[in-house]
C-alpha cells in the first residue's frame, strides 16, 4: 500500500465519519435539549426509542440500509449504494441515538429551577436552549466524543453499504478487515494504530474544549 | 394617568390540593417599592411567579406596563421589563461579572459601564472575576442581585432577597435597591418575612396569609393603624395563624 493511498483511507475515514457526526450534532443536540425540558404524553416512549437505538447492531442498520438503497429498494434510485453518502446515513442513524440520548440525560441532570431563571432573565427560548447547552457542555461534548467514537470505529455498516472500494468508499476499519483477510497483519496493526491515534487525538481536543471556562 | 408598572385583578391560582391564591386587585405603582408580608407557605412566591410570568392565573389577569401576561407565551419583549431574584439563586458557569452581564447579553446590549458601578455598590467588586460557583450562598445572592439591577427593569421582583445575608450586606442591598428606584424609576416588589426591613425599605406594605391579601397599606399606616385586625395581630407579632 502506498502512502497515498493510506492517506485516502484516513481522509475518508474522518470524512464520513465527521461529516455523520456533524449532521448527528446537527439534528440531535435541539433535540436532546427539547426532550430533556419538555414534559409531554410519550415522552417516556420516545426516550425508550432513543435508549434502544444506543443498542442497534451496526449489521442490521447496514442491511436496512443496503435493501433501502440497493437497485429495486424504494430508495435505489438515490444511486447512494456504495458512496461515502450511504456510509454517512449509516453512521448517522447509529450515532444519533447517543447524541439525543447523553445530551436528554445532561439537561436533566441540570438543577430544575435553571431554565426559569435563565429565562427570567430575559432569554427567548433559543437562547435558553443554547445556555442550557453551554451549561450541560461536558455532558454534549462526551455526546459528541461518544458518537465520533463509535463512528470511527465502525466496520459492519460502512462494509455492507459502502462496499470497501478503493480510494473511494475505503476506510480505516474495512481497510483493516481487508489487510487481514489478505494476511497482511503487519498492516493491519498499523492501521489500528492510526485509528487509535485519530481517536485520541479526537477526545484530545474535546477535553481542551471542554476546560475552556466562559469567563 | 400613569400606567400601573404592575396589576393584579381578580387573580385566582391554585398551588396543590389545598391552597390557592385569591388577590381581588393589586397595584404596583411605577417607582414604588411594594413589601409582601406573610408567613411560609402564604403565597408570596406564587404571586410572585405570577408577575414574572412564570405561571398563569386561572382566573383573572396579570398586567405589566398595562400590558397581560401570558406565561410562557408573553412577548420577550415584555418579559424583559421585569428581573427577578430568587431565594435560591443560581449561576451560571463562568465568573460573577459574566453572570452579572449576563441579561445585558441577552438583549444584545454591550456591556455597560453601569455594570460596574452596580458591583460597587453591592461590595462584588473584588469578585468579579471569581468563578461564580464558588460563591457563598451569600455572596451568589449579591451576584443574583446585582444581574437583575443591572437590567434596570421597569419591575423587579425580590423574593427573600437578604435571607442569607449579614446585616452589613443587608444594608447594601437596601442601599442599592433604594438608589435603583431612584435613579431609574422602577417599581419593585419585595417579599419578606423581616417586618423591620419592611418598615424600612417600603413605599407600601402588602400581608398575605393562607392565600388571600389581607391588607395593602402606606407603610406608616400598615404598622400603625392597621384596618385589619389580622393586619393588627402580626405586626404586633401574636399568633394569627
Amino acid at each position: 500500500m502506498q502512502a497515498s493511498e493510506l492517506w485516502d483511507i484516513v481522509a475518508c475515514s474522518l470524512f464520513v465519519s465527521g461529516t455523520a457526526v456533524a449532521i448527528s450534532a446537527v439534528v440531535g443536540v435541539p433535540l436532546g435539549v427539547v426532550l430533556g425540558l419538555a414534559k409531554f404524553p410519550g415522552r417516556g416512549a420516545i426516550l425508550a426509542v432513543v435508549q434502544t437505538g444506543m443498542a442497534l447492531p451496526p449489521v442490521v442498520v447496514g442491511l436496512a440500509i443496503y435493501l433501502l438503497l440497493s437497485r429495486g429498494g424504494p430508495l435505489g434510485a438515490w444511486g447512494w449504494l456504495f458512496t461515502p453518502r450511504a456510509m454517512i446515513l449509516a453512521q448517522v442513524i447509529l450515532s444519533l441515538p447517543f447524541i439525543v440520548g447523553i445530551i436528554v440525560h445532561a439537561i436533566e441532570s441540570l438543577p430544575t429551577e435553571l431554565p426559569g431563571q435563565i429565562r427570567a432573565l430575559g432569554a427567548t427560548t433559543r437562547q435558553l436552549h443554547w445556555t442550557l447547552v453551554g451549561e450541560a457542555r461536558a455532558g454534549v461534548l462526551l455526546a459528541i466524543a461518544t458518537a465520533f467514537s463509535r463512528s470511527i470505529s465502525e466496520v459492519g455498516a460502512v462494509l455492507l453499504v459502502g462496499g470497501n472500494i478503493k480510494g473511494h468508499t475505503r476506510v480505516l476499519t474495512t481497510a483493516i478487515i481487508l489487510e487481514t483477510s489478505q494476511g497482511a497483519f503487519g498492516f493491519a496493526i498499523g492501521l489500528g494504530v492510526v485509528l487509535l491515534a485519530i481517536a485520541l487525538a479526537a477526545n484530545l481536543v474535546m477535553i481542551r474544549w471542554l476546560r475552556r471556562t466562559p469567563r | 394617568m400613569t400606567i400601573a408598572a404592575a396589576e393584579l385583578i381578580d387573580v385566582r391560582k391554585q398551588r396543590g390540593p389545598g391552597f390557592a391564591l385569591e388577590v381581588p386587585r393589586l397595584e404596583i405603582r411605577p417607582g414604588e417599592i411594594v413589601c409582601i408580608l406573610g408567613p411560609t407557605g402564604a403565597g408570596k412566591s406564587t404571586l410572585l411567579s405570577l408577575l414574572a410570568a412564570a405561571a398563569t392565573p386561572d382566573d383573572g389577569e396579570v398586567r405589566v406596563g398595562g400590558q397581560p401576561l401570558r406565561g410562557d407565551r408573553t412577548p420577550v419583549e415584555l418579559r424583559r421589563t421585569v428581573a427577578t431574584t430568587y431565594q435560591r439563586p443560581l449561576m451560571l458557569s463562568g465568573s460573577v461579572r459574566r453572570n452579572v452581564e449576563f441579561g445585558l447579553r441577552l438583549r444584545g446590549e454591550a456591556p455597560a459601564t453601569h455594570a460596574g458601578a452596580v458591583l460597587g455598590r453591592l461590595g462584588l467588586l473584588s469578585l468579579a472575576k471569581r468563578t461564580a460557583a464558588t460563591l457563598s450562598g451569600g455572596e451568589m445572592q449579591l451576584a443574583a442581585i446585582a444581574r437583575a439591577l443591572v437590567l434596570r427593569p421597569a419591575l423587579l421582583l425580590l423574593d427573600e432577597p437578604t435571607a442569607s445575608l449579614d446585616a452589613a450586606r443587608v444594608g447594601l442591598v437596601e442601599d442599592a435597591i433604594r438608589q435603583s428606584v431612584s435613579d431609574a424609576g422602577m417599581a419593585v416588589v419585595w417579599t419578606t418575612h423581616n417586618l423591620f426591613q419592611a418598615r424600612r425599605v417600603a413605599d407600601r406594605v402588602a400581608l398575605l396569609l393562607d392565600g388571600r391579601l389581607i391588607e395593602v397599606a402606606e407603610t406608616d399606616s400598615f404598622f400603625h393603624r392597621p384596618e385589619d385586625p389580622r393586619t393588627a395581630a402580626f405586626v404586633e407579632g401574636r399568633f394569627i395563624y
